[in-house]
């Protein structure tokens, strides 16, 4: 039975499409088939963090106009058998991306894939709806920061009340990933702590994704940050969410800051 | 005066905990009440209709919050000929 996903955060820039490419490979790698969708029409940029923005000919609204194929739009992961990407339009028009249409793909999509992983446009403009109007899970991709919280507030809101499955009277099951979390200055109260964030949105915790220099050169790479150094701090952290995502219930763990040592020597300064 | 600025400079954390609880309290209450205009407006609707034969858009339901007192105000339309259904649901 295919799994829906939306990858949804309301502000912009706070790691949707890295969290979707790190999930996605994830997924990928325990042998299920995954799709990752890109939804943000006009300003695409999963291909480039998945590292096949070269191989893009067809795209998400050709297929849902019936110019292309699903399987011609389809890019299968140089990397992982079980990884794909369908990617989004470059086109400036977005409303050429249609509910009826966006129906159409997704229904194929489920019968086609174990996962499928929208990757949501920032705001909450058409994009967003259409990006998270037919999941069955959502993935809230929020900073410790007051406007990243305040946003995926309101995301959470319209889950709870635009999505199909809110529309059907059913719960959305919803999830935070908090991501760029300095553990180190949490502590010191210079940023708001997990349980902060928690309390205030009150939704379960996926997962805790520290601030890493591993994360950008992943996208400096075009791949996903779980392919890229598997052991890194950031890709065991994706790679756990992913797990729990799949129903397995692993100890979460507060990313520890590695240069801790070089922090107590250099008191705060050194943060 | 310059080390206890010091530290309080460095407790960020709980103002922008705190702004955000008061914050987010204040914007889902706003959300809340949106929503609860639609519902009473299709509701009042749904009432009158089943005497009056009325246009959906000739209802209008308007909230105002004050501090002391909050006041909900209905207007409907009704034209002159109307067809009242009193007598049939009696």
């Amino acid at each position: 039975m295919a799994k829906v996903l939306v990858v949804t955060s309301g502000k912009g820039g706070v790691g949707k499409t890295t969290s979707t490419a790190a999930l996605g490979a994830a997924l990928a790698q325990s042998g299920q088939s995954v799709v990752v969708v890109d939804f943000d029409v006009g300003l695409r940029n999963l291909d480039l963090v998945m590292g096949a923005e070269r191989r893009v000919v067809y795209d998400l609204i050709n297929v849902t106009q019936g110019d292309a194929k699903l399987s011609q739009a389809l890019i299968r992961d140089k990397r992982l058998d079980t990884l794909h990407l369908l990617p989004a339009s470059q086109t400036r028009d977005k409303d050429a991306l249609t509910e009826e249409g966006v129906a159409k793909v997704m229904e194929e999509l489920r019968a086609k894939f174990d996962w499928v992983i929208c990757d949501s446009p920032a705001g909450i403009e058409r994009g967003a709806w259409l990006a998270m109007r037919h999941a069955d899970v959502a993935v809230v991709v929020t900073n410790p920061e007051v406007s990243s919280v305040r946003d995926s507030d309101r995301i959470i809101g319209l889950l709870d009340s635009k999505t199909l499955k809110a529309e059907r009277g059913e719960r959305m099951e919803k999830h935070l990933l908090l991501t760029r979390y300095d553990t180190g200055r949490a502590e010191r109260g210079e940023m708001l702590k997990v349980d902060d964030v928690l309390e205030i949105l009150s939704i379960p915790l996926l997962g805790i994704i520290p601030e890493s220099e591993e994360v950008l050169r992943a996208s400096n790479l075009g791949t996903p940050v779980t392919l890229s150094n598997p052991a890194s701090t950031p890709a065991r952290a994706y790679s756990d969410a992913a797990k729990r995502l799949n129903g397995e219930s692993i100890t979460m763990m507060v990313p520890q800051n590695r240069r801790s040592l070089f922090g107590k020597l250099f008191g705060r300064k050194a943060a | 005066m310059s080390i206890l600025s010091f530290f309080n400079r460095r407790t960020s954390a709980p103002v922008a905990r705190d702004r955000l609880q008061i914050l987010l309290a204040h914007e889902r209450a706003m959300v809340g009440q949106n929503d609860l205009v639609g519902v009473l407006r299709e509701e009042i609707l749904a009432v009158i209709a089943k005497h009056v034969q009325v246009e959906p858009e000739h209802v209008r339901v308007k909230m105002e919050r004050g501090d002391a007192i909050s006041t909900l105000e209905v207007e409907v339309d009704i034209p002159a000929q109307a067809k009242v259904r009193i007598a049939l649901s009696a």
